[in-house]
């Protein structure tokens, strides 16, 4: 079961690599009309939202190709995932690698699900090379034999925790990439340069910032959670809800830079290109929280078989 | 020096010194200094993590200062192991508390003056604002704003008419979620501090067969909050029956715990009845006013020494400590007051095994092929210090041998030791902090408050009766919260209004 399970997460990085080709040659060829710069600001009344892709756009049909094969990939994915639940008989989020599959498929599963909304080929490139480099990480430096959990990891505490923390990550990725297609964006129309280059592929810097901030608006909440989830797990199992354990103190610093995006949002002075880089910020906590602490520093947390 | 020449930027007469307190307390509760404190605080955390901290950690400190000699001083005078009980990083959080005070206050008021009254009349140029739309070919008459209102009031907006324009506005709950939010982050620092004064937590070390009281003399390290009174800790009493661990046999993760479960006869004070009951990790033991956790284990060798003339100077399960993930442990046995002075230093290896490098080591966490190493000692022991070391300066060694329960082991000096057997032992911590149902409250608040005003958004729309035309309707929103939603407020009122019957 266990070796089913490596050869669905293999089978799902080949497919993911096909999609990241797609979505690079659909950005390659795509180039936004100038026109929808203005996209967020409502036209006459009961017209359709400006973004609405126009049928003979290039670079359409490689792109909805690379998005069938996103579909396929996170299927594969899951089914990867489940299967390594089943092989150890528990929730399959106990050590890092476990925990990498999970974000992943929050990665890929909230870009898909907002895709059928709105037209986000544009961001494919971003998004499954993230979940390809989780992935190929995963496979490579965290893999770890399924197994069963050490005592200290079984509680439901810790399901929700993870879980939580691992759709957060899938979140903030996302985000990230939301941002620096932002400040690409905005540094070219800044200097009159929308009409060429990587800006013209991306849609207008208004939509990018609004874009990015319903992004972190969806998942500082669920953050939160995921930081309260594990407290509340910490005092069940060693009776104090807060330690200040590294992994705590970054899950901390991560939550308080959002906070200060969020806060920089509404802030005169600090809109824009400055709450966009706190954003970034934030992002970059994320990833010395998930990466970092594990590989160099010792705490409660390091015990999850990397 | 001539008289100061006024300077170009300032605004008016000099500040006095209620002017400038009103201005530093206008800073201190401004948007941006919150900000700016925001970004402190997550800076100021970093080194928490970077450093080994005294409040987890404090042998790694002690490592740490003896590895940097020059730099490890300066950084524990500037506070680098004890930065979240530094005085810097209280000065931001207390900034950031006093700041946020001097924001909830007046918005909290703000609110509810805007909440008494209706919504504000609509401006005069809804074209300026940043969702507008108009509806064209409408029979504009007040029976388009009776609609219009119905419509409003049926989507819950509050409305205000007059003439011929409508004011609405909705999502109140978007500031009733972001005040609560703000106000339950000063409860969950209430919750900390209560915690941090009246709390206290300490640790045991108890074998198999042995028990505790709730009491200072009985625990092995004791930390308490400035309030907490030692002589009232809980009046419990523990005894340990039983203690089982089992581990993974094969595989990678070989010799991992996989399940630890004690079994204890428990009191909750003189006098009440004892009741068996079953704690395992993530799953406490529960008293009244105190939760005991199992955070480890370890194994106690059973030692008996018997002197030739058969008294028996030491008879006693010793606690030795783990030194690895396969339990090779060590501890050592002290009798000062015999003469010569007499000690054991022992390795104690659950699953024996000689390693070319490193000697005699466990492979494996369960006791599959016990073995004792001593080292016998005779001399001038000490008592004092550590009770799981010795000092061997004044000491003469006089023999090495390995053992296996039940065997015994004759010293040249006839002397004779004997490893009995050996128990489990279950490092215990023990937690009372009377701020946690408060510090939860307050979180699950925290997290209510915040998706209010994340996910709800306050904005106002405006729909107008075009002066220019009869035929035209003006619509036009304005997000109060971000997010974008009035957008499709304003196209969703533009379609009703189009698709009405008229
Ligand atoms: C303890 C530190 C603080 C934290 C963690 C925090 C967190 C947050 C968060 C997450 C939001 C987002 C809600 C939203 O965008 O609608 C927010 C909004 C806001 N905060 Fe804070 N805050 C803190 C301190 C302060 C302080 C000291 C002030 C006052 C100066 C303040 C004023 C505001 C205001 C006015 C908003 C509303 C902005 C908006 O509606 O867009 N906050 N805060």
């Amino acid at each position: 079961m266990a070796q089913l399970s490596n050869a669905a997460v293999y089978a799902s990085m080949l497919v993911y690599a096909l999609a990241l080709f797609g979505f690079a040659a659909s950005l390659a060829a795509r180039r936004v009309p100038l026109a929808s710069k203005n996209a967020v600001l409502v036209g006459s009344a009961g017209a359709q939202d400006v973004e609405a892709p126009v049928a003979d756009e290039p670079g359409r049909r490689s792109g909805n190709i690379a998005l069938a094969l996103s579909w396929l990939a996170t299927g594969l994915l899951i089914v990867g995932f489940v299967l390594r639940g089943l092989a150890a008989e528990r929730f399959p989020l106990g050590n890092m690698y476990e925990f990498s599959l999970g974000a992943a498929i929050a990665v890929a599963l909230t870009y898909l699900i907002a895709s059928t909304r709105t037209d986000l080929r544009w961001l494919g490139v971003w998004v499954i090379g993230a979940v390809l480099l989780t992935l190929g990480v995963a496979v490579t430096l965290l893999y770890t034999e399924s197994a069963q959990l050490v005592p200290a990891l079984k509680s439901w505490w810790l399901v929700i925790h993870v879980s939580a923390a691992a759709i957060s990550g899938g979140a903030f990725t996302l985000s990230a990439g939301l941002i620096g297609a932002y400040l690409v964006r905005q540094r070219a129309e800044d200097r009159g340069r929308a009409d060429s280059g990587l800006a013209s592929r991306l849609p207008s810097a208004d939509r990018l910032d609004l874009l990015s901030y319903r992004t972190i608006a969806f998942v500082f909440p669920v953050w939160t959670f995921a930081v309260i989830a594990g407290a509340i797990w910490a005092e069940n199992a060693w009776g104090r809800y807060w330690g200040w354990d590294p992994k705590e103190t970054w899950a901390f610093i991560t939550w308080v830079i959002y906070a200060g995006y969020l806060h920089a949002r509404s802030t005169a002075g600090w809109k824009g290109r400055k709450a966009a880089i706190i954003g970034l910020v934030g992002f970059v906590s994320f990833l010395i929280n998930y990466f970092g602490v594990n590989f160099f520093a010792t705490g409660l947390h390091s015990y999850a078989g990397v | 020096m001539t008289t100061t020449v006024e300077r170009p930027r300032s605004s008016g007469p000099q500040l006095g010194a209620v002017g400038w307190m009103r201005w530093g307390w206008r800073t201190l509760t401004s948007m941006r200094t919150a900000l700016i404190l925001l970004l402190l605080l997550a800076l100021a955390s970093i080194p928490g993590s970077v450093f080994p901290q005294r409040g987890t950690d404090a042998a790694r400190v002690n490592d740490y200062l003896q590895a940097n000699p020059t730099l490890g001083p300066w950084l524990d005078r500037l506070g680098m192991f004890d930065v979240f009980a530094s005085a810097w990083f209280a000065a931001i959080y207390l900034l950031l508390c006093i700041s946020l005070v001097g924001c909830i206050i007046p918005r909290t008021a703000d609110f509810i003056r805007t909440y008494r009254k209706p919504p504000p009349p609509a401006p005069s140029r809804l074209s300026r604002m940043p969702a507008y739309t108009t509806v064209n070919d409408v029979a504009t008459d007040s029976a388009l704003l009776d609609d219009a209102e119905a419509y409003l009031r049926d989507n819950r907006w509050r409305v205000r008419r007059d003439g011929d324009a409508i004011s609405a506005e909705k999502g109140y709950l978007h500031e009733v979620g972001n005040l609560l939010f703000h106000l339950c982050f000063i409860f969950l620092l209430l919750a900390v501090g209560v915690g941090g004064l009246f709390g206290w937590s300490a640790r045991v070390i108890v074998v198999e067969g042995k028990g505790f009281t709730g009491s200072l003399t009985q625990f092995d390290s004791f930390r308490k909050g400035r309030l907490v009174n030692p002589d009232q800790i809980a009046p419990f009493s523990v005894v340990l029956q039983d203690f089982s661990a089992t581990f993974q046999e094969s595989g990678q993760q070989a010799g991992s715990p996989r399940q630890f479960e004690a079994r204890a006869l428990v009191s909750e004070r003189p006098g009440k009845p004892v009741t068996e009951q079953e704690f395992q990790v993530n799953s406490p033991l529960v008293l009244p006013g105190v939760k005991v956790f199992l955070t480890g284990h370890g194994y106690a060798p059973e030692i008996k020494v018997t002197r030739p003339d058969g008294t028996v100077i030491f008879d006693d399960a010793v606690v030795f400590l783990p030194r690895d993930g396969n339990l090779t442990s060590t501890g050592v046995v002290k009798v000062p007051d015999v003469e010569p002075g007499f000690a054991l230093q022992g390795l104690f290896l659950p699953t024996a095994s000689i390693d070319p490098v490193q000697g005699p080591i466990s492979t494996f966490p369960a006791a599959q092929d016990p073995q004792l190493f001593l080292g016998a000692f005779t001399g001038d022991v000490k008592i004092g210090g550590s009770v799981y070391q010795l000092d061997t300066t004044d000491l003469d060694l006089i023999g090495n041998q390995a053992l296996r329960p039940g065997q015994s082991w004759e010293l040249p000096d006839g002397t004779s030791v004997e490893f009995v057997g050996f128990r489990d032992f279950a490092n215990l911590s023990l937690a009372h902090d009377p701020g946690r149902w408060l510090a939860l409250i307050a979180s699950v608040l925290v997290i209510v408050g915040v998706s209010m005003s994340l996910l709800l958004h306050r904005r106002r729309v405006w729909i107008r009766l075009s002066p220019q035309g009869d035929t035209v309707a003006e619509v036009a929103g304005l997000s109060r919260s971000g997010g974008g939603r009035v957008h499709d407020d304003v196209r969703e009122i533009a379609t009703m209004l189009s698709k009405r019957e008229s």
